[in-house]
């Protein structure tokens, strides 16, 4: 481990990368949505209140600010609010699904400086993604990426979650991503809100991960991982990427009504270490949340301690144990020596379910499970 | 192309620096690329480097030890192939 990793680990003076969801709403209903999204929060933060935050960000020198939601899109502030970040010098990539980037839009897209688009697909066929996104989610994602294509937006990203049915069309993602000059992103899987109910049927098998981990050691820094795969660094040659859990020391979350959270697959009451109305501002929390001081302790390696890949994969990722329902000092689920195998199969019930969640209530009624399984 | 040394460098308008603990973090608003600036000698001379008719005196004025020089001058060589830092004179 180099010394920059240690100060990474013991924090910053601000993110690097920040995640802000900018609202829960969604008029997608994917199985495996990281923030619960579906309903508006008659609490999201107003107008005034994100510029806000974007004047703490730009004071912060955070040069750039990742935009989620929910469908971050349907917020009728949203362009206002675009315009206003990247005009104090914040950056934003903003993550859609594509259903409101019609051709007006990816020309306005094109003519903003410091603006990236990322837009998500699982599938690179429809009946592959249409099972995870709701039906038709394929064709709105292609028709947004043809719009940006065809406007000049060259290296927009697409964004794939990677999972165990569509892990075998990596290359397929690969030109699709080239045919639209687009760069293609790969991330993990994350058991994560609504994610907790499909991760046990849909992350990727202890085989596919090799294959995973091959490809993108081939494929090298021209793939974006956001530092994702750092728990496969064990089979082998490290990742590029930083290769750690920058949890509340590198990275952070903001929610749709001013939370702050460790990451932004921790949206859980665990990992909440304030907000920014409540706290006195984004500032505040980064510096002086009891939690995140926590965070740039140094960690115990747990079970770990004893094995000599630790360095490589540092444990992996906090909030897959955490929903996993896996002790945080211990090995990955997805520990590629298989050392989480046995505990994951002893666990006595599903792990922690989201909270807050925002489904929508036929999503709560039903078994999400089962809307992927028809 | 190698990096010249002997003329002279200026940070990319494109280009902003963020002090932090270890040095700064460099993030170019073009590439989007981040680049860390792994101590604090480093991040002043970035800085600097446009106040000095050439990246060897500014390197020579930022009173990095002669055994050091090499290093600095490659990772100099770094931030000059991402753009970072860009040969005075020309476009960013």
């Amino acid at each position: 481990m180099n010394g920059l990793t240690t100060r990474f680990e013991r924090g910053l003076d601000a993110p690097i990368c920040l995640t802000w969801e900018l609202t829960y709403a969604c008029n997608l209903a994917c199985v495996h949505c990281l923030s619960s999204s579906g309903r508006r929060d008659p609490r999201e933060l107003t107008t005034a209140q994100c510029e806000a935050v974007l004047d703490e960000l730009q004071r912060m020198q955070v040069f750039y600010v990742n935009i989620g939601g929910g469908e971050p899109t349907v917020r009728r502030d949203f362009w206002h609010l675009l315009d206003y970040a990247t005009e104090r010098g914040v950056g934003v990539k903003f993550s859609t699904n594509g259903s409101r980037i019609d051709p007006d839009a990816a020309a306005r897209l094109v003519s903003t400086e410091y603006v990236d688009v990322q837009i998500s697909l699982d599938g690179a066929t429809a009946e592959v993604n249409d099972r995870v996104r709701g039906p038709g989610s394929h064709e709105t994602a292609l028709t947004a990426m043809r719009n940006l294509s065809d406007a000049g937006f060259r290296d927009f990203k697409l964004s794939v979650v990677v999972t165990r049915e569509n892990v075998d069309q990596l290359d397929r993602f690969k030109e699709l991503a080239d045919e639209h000059g687009a760069q293609l992103r790969l991330t993990r899987l994350r058991p994560s809100g609504r994610g907790a109910y499909v991760w046990d049927e849909l992350h990727p098998t202890a085989d596919q991960q090799r294959e995973l981990y091959e490809w993108l050691i081939l494929h090298g820094e021209t793939v974006l991982t956001g530092d994702s795969f750092f728990h496969l660094s064990a089979f082998g040659e490290p990742l590029p990427g930083l290769n750690l859990c920058g949890a509340g020391r590198v990275v952070c979350l903001i929610d749709p009504v001013g939370d702050v959270y460790a990451c932004p697959f921790a949206i859980h009451d665990e990992f909440l270490a304030g907000n920014v109305l409540r706290d006195g501002g984004f500032e505040r929390v980064w510096a002086g949340s009891e939690l995140f001081r926590e965070l740039r302790e140094p960690q115990s390696a747990g079970a770990c301690g004893s094995c000599g890949l630790y360095d490589a994969c540092r444990g992996g990722c906090m909030a897959a144990k955490f929903f996993t329902g896996l002790p945080l000092e211990g090995p990955d689920p997805e520990c590629v020596l298989g050392n989480a195998e046995e505990a994951l199969r002893q666990r006595p019930g599903p792990g922690p379910r989201p909270s807050p969640d925002h489904s929508r209530p036929r999503i709560l009624n039903g078994s999400p499970a089962a809307s992927l399984r028809v | 192309m190698g990096f010249d040394s002997g003329r002279a460098w200026r940070l990319s308008p494109q280009v902003a620096i963020r002090p932090e603990g270890f040095g700064a973090l460099a993030y170019h608003y073009g590439s989007r690329r981040l680049s860390f600036l792994k101590s604090s000698e480093l991040r002043d001379l970035v800085l600097s480097i446009g106040d000095h008719p050439s990246a060897g005196e500014a390197i020579a004025a930022g009173g990095i030890p002669d055994g050091q020089r090499e290093r600095y001058e490659s990772a100099l060589a770094t931030l000059a192939d991402s753009g970072m830092i860009v040969a005075a004179g020309r476009a960013s």
